[in-house]
């Protein structure tokens, strides 16, 4: 496993008393995709082909940061598996705005207005790198991510999967609603699930009926539990909606 | 009626499942402030907070829920996604002895 600067190399912890139990490399921001695959190809020499690789970068780690390394992994096609968790800002280090950020997001670097740029579709990025594998999860979904994740398993290839994760710090809300607020991303189609295989796409059971009968919830639902979303003005709040019809049309046309 | 799309997949396959273990920080149940107490009358077994416990420290057993405090940080996800209210948050007191 390799893990750049996030906050799960404070998890995982330094090397004699690390509480993950497999190899781990702490890696710089810029680097984990391309130290995942000089990994991977040292295993393939030495014939240890069947340990699998994984890089686990949060999400300033991989749309901002580590966009070029994983760019540059995507086109070689390494063989490796990368997760991005995205909790939608830079939480380690203080809550800085990240590419991730949603529209009208309060963070540290954006205090009076929230974001005004859109959110960075990272997926997206890869589909259109035309690796063999993407996917969207989410943490309120834990058996759609286990399943994609065994999947992803059997294919050869570079594997991407991005994990929707919230952050009761960074997002102002309490610990106890994490799945509450994870689902309710999911239930007002502020993200939508779905994986990318064999060039095909398919939309994944929990959103996929809410996009057949458009039976999104409204998504001042999904803002209100959240306190980052406080202060957001009716013209950044029209935007979401703008941004979440773009995403759902564009979604149909793929399918 | 309408026939439905949903397709469900079988997959047989393992990933291994993390339990937490004494890291850098030892033991982290100390950082608690609210400890979770079952119900186990109420309780269905119906696996929910084994799923999304973060510290994956509950285990459903026959005899019902249990929940290894060492690590529970008590964050109240199992609380919350409980259908049958079954666990309570308590706040954690301290004995002070006062000489």
């Amino acid at each position: 496993m390799v893990v750049p600067a996030s906050c799960t190399s404070v998890v995982v912890g330094t090397s004699p008393k690390t509480s993950i139990g497999m190899p781990v490399v702490h890696v710089p921001f810029a680097s984990a995709a391309s130290v995942a695959s000089g990994i991977r190809e040292s295993l393939l020499i030495n014939n240890k082909g069947d340990i699998h690789v994984i890089a686990w970068a949060g999400d300033g780690g991989t749309a901002d940061i580590g966009m070029a390394s994983l760019s540059g992994a995507a086109e070689r096609n390494s063989d490796i598996i990368y997760i991005m968790y995205d909790n939608e800002a830079y939480m380690n280090t203080g809550i800085q705005r990240s590419s991730s950020t949603p529209v009208g997001a309060w963070t540290t670097t954006t205090p009076i207005k929230g974001k005004l740029e859109q959110k960075k579709d990272v997926a997206k990025i890869m589909i259109a790198h035309g690796v063999p594998y993407v996917a969207t999860a989410s943490i309120a979904y834990p058996h759609d991510f286990y399943n994609k994740l065994s999947r992803a398993l059997k294919i050869r290839g570079f594997r991407f999967i991005q994990l929707h994760s919230p952050c009761p710090v960074g997002w102002r809300f309490d610990d106890s609603q994490t799945v509450d607020v994870a689902k309710a991303a999911v239930e007002t189609g502020m993200w939508i699930l779905y994986e990318y295989k064999d060039g095909k796409l398919e939309i994944s059971n929990p959103s996929k009926y809410l996009i057949e009968h458009n039976s999104f919830k409204p998504i001042e639902e999904y803002l209100k539990i959240q306190g980052r979303f406080s202060k957001i003005s009716e013209d950044l709040l029209k935007e979401l909606y703008k941004e979440r019809e773009r995403n759902i049309e564009w979604l149909k046309k793929a399918v | 009626m309408m026939e439905s799309k949903v397709k469900i997949v079988r997959i047989n396959e393992k990933l291994p499942i993390s339990f937490p273990q004494n890291g850098a920080a030892g033991k982290t149940g100390s950082w608690r402030l609210y400890r979770p107490i079952v119900d186990n009358n109420k309780c269905t077994k119906c696996f929910l907070c084994e799923l999304y416990c973060p510290g994956n420290v509950i285990e459903t057993r026959k005899d019902g829920i249990q929940i290894e405090l060492d690590y529970c940080k008590g964050c109240g996800i199992c609380a919350k996604v409980c259908p049958q209210k079954a666990i309570e948050m308590v706040p954690e007191t301290v004995e002070v002895k006062i000489a």
